[in-house]
């Protein structure tokens, strides 16, 4: 099942902040925490962005969920690290025939970990709180984003949940027609194959009917487009980016003085 | 502003050999308000799209001019509003209210007038939710009236309404209406398709009658049209008001149960029910829009697995199987037994040509190239669509697309037939064939259970009504 | 040769990208469950996991060849990273960076064709492209701290292979199959089908 719903509780007080913001504010920070490879910053960082989870109206639980995979993810790194590690520097702590696990090894996977759950948490964060008719509406009035193209995007977004409830549709109608896969798993494969096929035309179909219908209510007149729904980038909104670049501009600065810094490049 | 001029207008679709529409010479002048009928595929729709500005320049081949105050009508969108058959293609955002802003930002309308003009077109529709609603939930019927609200709250000059009410319950039929009503100005020029002639002559004080082969058969205000042409308008497919149609009810008693539904319910959607369906009956399915008569159908159908109760269906329709309810069964034996008709017939298409959508079931359960093909051939005929064999379903007008996927249940002649809406948007002409056919199915001994909102059908058709309520 | 009359996008080019990529982003989404599934049993040889890469890279070729204009393939695989990310992308923010990335090397090989050319040739180099920057993203991004012999370079080497084959040929044969079923009739890849 998928939700297109915001997850996070109304009015949360930086939930409501300018999607715009959020979003910049989220690219920011994850930005320069890409920029090293050590624990130490992104461990900081973590903890800043736990911290802050309850001003955005996200519950713990909630963030857990959209985020279980990258556990998966977490153990796959660091299977990958013990086999082909290129910095294998530092005590040995185990040895069996190609795994050669040193305390370089762990150091690095505990870094990459680290990191890839740092940079991946604000994105969720922001994503989970925001609206797409309001991220619509403030690229286009606030990020100078082309009006046509957002709102083509958010129009096409709305048919998200309608896909769902057409691949039952189709379903059924193959089912209705005598078309089934029965119990072989090959031709299980193959309608499953066609299924998603025939869903992808009558989502293309529905692109085109919908695109006659905006065109009927003016969409690509050329006229000067007004906007019902204002969106402002405040004060407090350009804080909350600057609060960002900060905390993560904090995180290496304490990751250089302590020397745990490791540049991406270079 | 509104008025129109067509001289000699055609349009042919890409790809077609026939004209949709051919030698039309018209002109409607402001504030006349206009019924324009015609056969089902008589390129009705075709012609709105003409004067919406919505046939683009690359998608066929025009014949002759159309004007819109003197304009080409793509450059006069501004003045005409549209609302199409299928409302839900027309939503465009997420909430009720931002759906009817929409029209209104694009036109650059001073955003402090914005909401004041939304919330009185929603008024004016009769709409019962506040803005904020999800345009996803919404039923049929509210988002046809929600559609009118967009379209209406840009005040168009020209009001062009394809088959505003298909679909509608009585009552929200009679309230869409009642809004069009209130919300003509004297000077909004209207032009409206819908078959149901009765229903739709209090709105107009003008008839066109479009002729299949090309140019306009009849004109005038509609007392003339019908006194003169009558009898001529109503074979060629016309529902000229007054004339009823024979009805083909059973002429011997129904015969053995084939399925029985027990408390067959799935919450929300539709509350506990019982129902027996007998061969040799035509039962018609009635109720409000969202009472679930259409999951009833899919449930019926064995397409949806019961919430609530169970369905059952007897040694007569499902010989061994009768053990297993028919959502188990599999898709073959499924499709042999119990034909099912979709509300929305796009829903149903599974191939790219008639032909091969016709031949698909048939093939499925096991017939004879022979066979298949004489079957093919007949519906083809009796449906008109011969012409169209070769034509991609979903490039068929509203009716015809209904017809065919009518038409690919009858192909398997099941024991059991199950349609959802089996008339909607259906000339006088396709109506009583299609009656013919349901009638023909089940005087050979089947049972039909048709969903309807269609009184003259259930009148003409229907041995038996279960009416279902708002669960 | 297939060329569009203007480089302007028409509402439906735009609105039918949109869906492209709504259709992908969804498809995105529960792909980034199965390669989170699938992560630790690729481990033992993680650059196989790059030959079901180029499902992330589809949207980029195909939405090229579909609308056929300046920047498609850009906002194709853009707007399909923006989706996943709203639907709840365990990636988070970065596969908007990433998007944009895997756009890019399509669009280059569309635009050195000045937008004219789309025949297999031409998707599988915008497959090969897509590819070539993915993996430039992935070698200096995620796969920084591997090692380059045994896994970098293999890793970026089969990445280009997975978009060749999967994005730049499966979008080329998605077209073809999707202008047969008569949807692409607004489109210039609809319009080839009535020629042949
Ligand atoms: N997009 C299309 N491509 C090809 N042919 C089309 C297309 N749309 C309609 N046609 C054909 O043009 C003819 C006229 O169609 P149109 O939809 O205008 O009929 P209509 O009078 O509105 O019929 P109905 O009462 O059944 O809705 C039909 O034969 C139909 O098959
Ligand atoms: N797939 C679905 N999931 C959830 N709710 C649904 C679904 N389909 C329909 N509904 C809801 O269930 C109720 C019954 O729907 P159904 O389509 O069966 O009504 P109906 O009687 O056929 O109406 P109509 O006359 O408008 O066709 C409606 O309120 C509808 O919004
Ligand atoms: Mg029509
Ligand atoms: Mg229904």
């Amino acid at each position: 099942m998928i939700s297109v719903e915001p997850v996070a509780a109304a009015g949360a007080p930086l939930a409501r902040r300018n999607p715009v913001a959020k979003l910049a504010a989220a690219l920011v920070f994850t930005l320069i925490l890409v920029a090293t490879l050590d624990p130490v910053a992104p461990a900081i960082a973590i903890a800043a962005e736990l911290a802050v989870l309850p001003l955005f109206g996200v519950r713990y639980r909630v963030l857990a969920r959209r985020a279980w995979p990258l556990l998966a993810g977490a153990a796959g790194i660091l299977v990958t690290l013990v086999l082909f590690a290129a910095d294998r520097s530092g005590r040995v702590l185990f040895e069996a025939g190609p795994v050669l696990v040193t305390e370089g090894v762990l150091v690095t996977a505990l870094g990459l970990v680290l990191r890839m759950l740092a940079v991946a948490l604000p994105g969720i964060l922001v994503f989970a709180t925001t609206d797409p008719t309001d991220l619509a509406d403030a690229l286009i009035q606030n990020a100078k984003a082309p009006a046509r193209f957002a709102i083509g995007a958010l129009a096409a977004f709305r048919l998200v949940p309608l896909l769902e409830e057409e691949w039952r549709m189709i379903s059924m109608a193959r089912r209705a027609r005598g078309v089934d896969a029965g119990r072989n798993p090959l031709a299980k494969l193959r309608l499953f194959g066609s299924t998603a096929f025939a869903l992808l035309v009558g989502a293309i179909r529905r692109g085109t009917r919908l695109a006659v219908a905006m065109d009927a209510r003016g969409f690509d007149a050329g006229t000067a487009r007004t906007v019902a729904r204002r969106q402002h980038f405040t004060r407090t909104d350009a804080l909350l980016v600057a609060a960002a670049a900060a905390i993560a501009g904090a995180a290496l600065t304490v990751s250089v003085v302590l020397g745990t810094f490791r540049p991406l490049i270079g | 502003m509104g008025a129109v001029q067509l001289r000699g207008f055609g349009w042919r679709h890409a790809g077609r050999k026939g004209w949709a529409v051919r030698g039309v010479d018209l002109r409607v002048e402001v504030g006349e308000r206009v019924l324009l009928l015609g056969p089902s595929g008589a390129g009705k729709s075709t012609l709105l799209a003409a004067l919406a500005g919505l046939l683009p320049e690359d998608s066929g081949e025009q014949e002759g001019t159309v004007e819109i105050d003197g304009l080409d009508p793509r450059k006069a969108r501004e003045r005409v509003g549209i609302v199409f058959q299928d409302p839900e293609t027309q939503l465009v955002m997420a909430r009720c209210g931002d759906d009817v802003a929409f029209g209104l930002e694009n036109r650059g309308v001073p955003a402090e007038e914005i909401w004041p003009r939304v919330d009185e077109a929603l008024r004016r529709v009769g709409f019962p939710y506040d803005r904020d609603r999800p345009t996803a939930a919404l039923s049929g019927g509210e988002q046809q009236r929600l559609a009118l609200a967009g379209t209406l709250a840009l005040r168009p000059g020209l009001l062009l309404l394809d088959e505003p009410t298909a679909n509608l319950d009585p009552g929200g039929a009679d309230l869409v209406r009642r809004a069009v009503a209130d919300a003509l100005d004297a000077d909004t020029t209207l032009i409206l398709v819908e078959h149901r002639v009765a229903e739709a002559l209090p709105l107009v004080d003008r008839v066109v009658v479009l002729e299949p082969g090309g140019g306009v058969r009849a004109d005038g205000p509609p007392e003339a049209v019908f006194a003169a042409h009558g009898d001529a308008l109503a074979a060629a497919g016309v529902w000229v008001p007054g004339r009823t149609v024979p009805p083909r009810h059973a002429t011997t008693p129904p015969g053995e149960v084939l399925l029985t539904a027990d408390r067959l319910g799935l919450p929300p959607r539709l509350a506990p029910t019982d129902l027996r369906v007998r061969a040799g009956e035509a039962l018609a399915v009635l109720g409000p829009n969202g009472a679930g008569k259409s999951t009833l159908a899919l449930l019926l159908g064995g397409l949806l697995r019961p919430g609530t109760g169970t369905v059952v269906a007897t040694p007569a329709l499902a010989g061994r199987d009768a053990r297993t309810p028919p959502h188990r069964w599999r898709a073959p034996a499924l499709a042999g037994r119990i034909g099912s008709v979709f509300q929305d017939p796009e829903h149903q298409f599974v191939t790219s040509t008639v032909r091969d959508e016709l031949a698909l079931g048939p093939r499925r359960t096991g017939q004879p190239e022979a066979a298949v093909t004489a079957t093919v051939d007949e519906l083809l005929e009796r449906l008109r669509l011969d012409r169209l064999a070769g034509a991609n379903p979903y490039t068929l007008s509203g009716g015809e697309a209904r017809r065919l996927s009518v038409a690919t249940a009858l192909a398997t002649a099941p024991r059991l037939l199950i349609c959802d809406e089996p008339t909607f948007g259906q000339d006088r002409r396709t109506w009583r064939e299609l009656v013919d056919l349901l009638a023909d199915l089940r005087d050979a001994g089947h049972g039909v259970v048709a969903v309807t909102h269609d009184a003259d059908f259930v009148a003409a058709l229907a041995d038996r009504t279960v009416t279902l309520e708002r669960p | 040769m297939n060329h569009t009359d203007s480089n302007r996008w028409r509402t439906v080019d735009i609105v039918v990208a949109s869906v492209i990529a709504v259709a992908f982003g969804v498809i995105f989404w529960a792909w980034g469950l199965l390669w989170g599934a699938t992560d630790a049993a690729f481990a033992f040889f993680p650059p196989a996991q790059t030959l079901i890469y180029g499902v992330w890279l589809v949207p980029a070729v195909l939405g090229g060849l579909v609308i056929r204009k300046p920047g498609a393939s850009l906002y194709c695989e853009l707007l399909a990273a923006i989706i996943s990310a709203l639907l709840g992308s365990q990636w988070g923010g970065i596969v908007i960076v990433q998007g944009l990335m895997q756009g890019l090397g399509a669009e280059l090989a569309f635009a050195a064709f000045r937008y004219r050319a789309y025949r297999l040739p031409v998707a599988l180099l915008a497959g090969a492209l897509t590819g070539l920057t993915a993996a430039i993203f992935d070698f200096v991004y995620w796969n920084k701290a591997y090692d380059l012999v045994d896994y970098r370079l293999p890793y970026a080497l089969l990445t280009i292979v997975s978009a060749t084959v999967i994005a730049g040929a499966g979008s080329w044969f998605l077209t073809r199959a999707l202008a047969n079923t008569g949807a692409l009739d607004r489109f210039p890849a609809g319009r080839d089908r009535a020629l042949v």
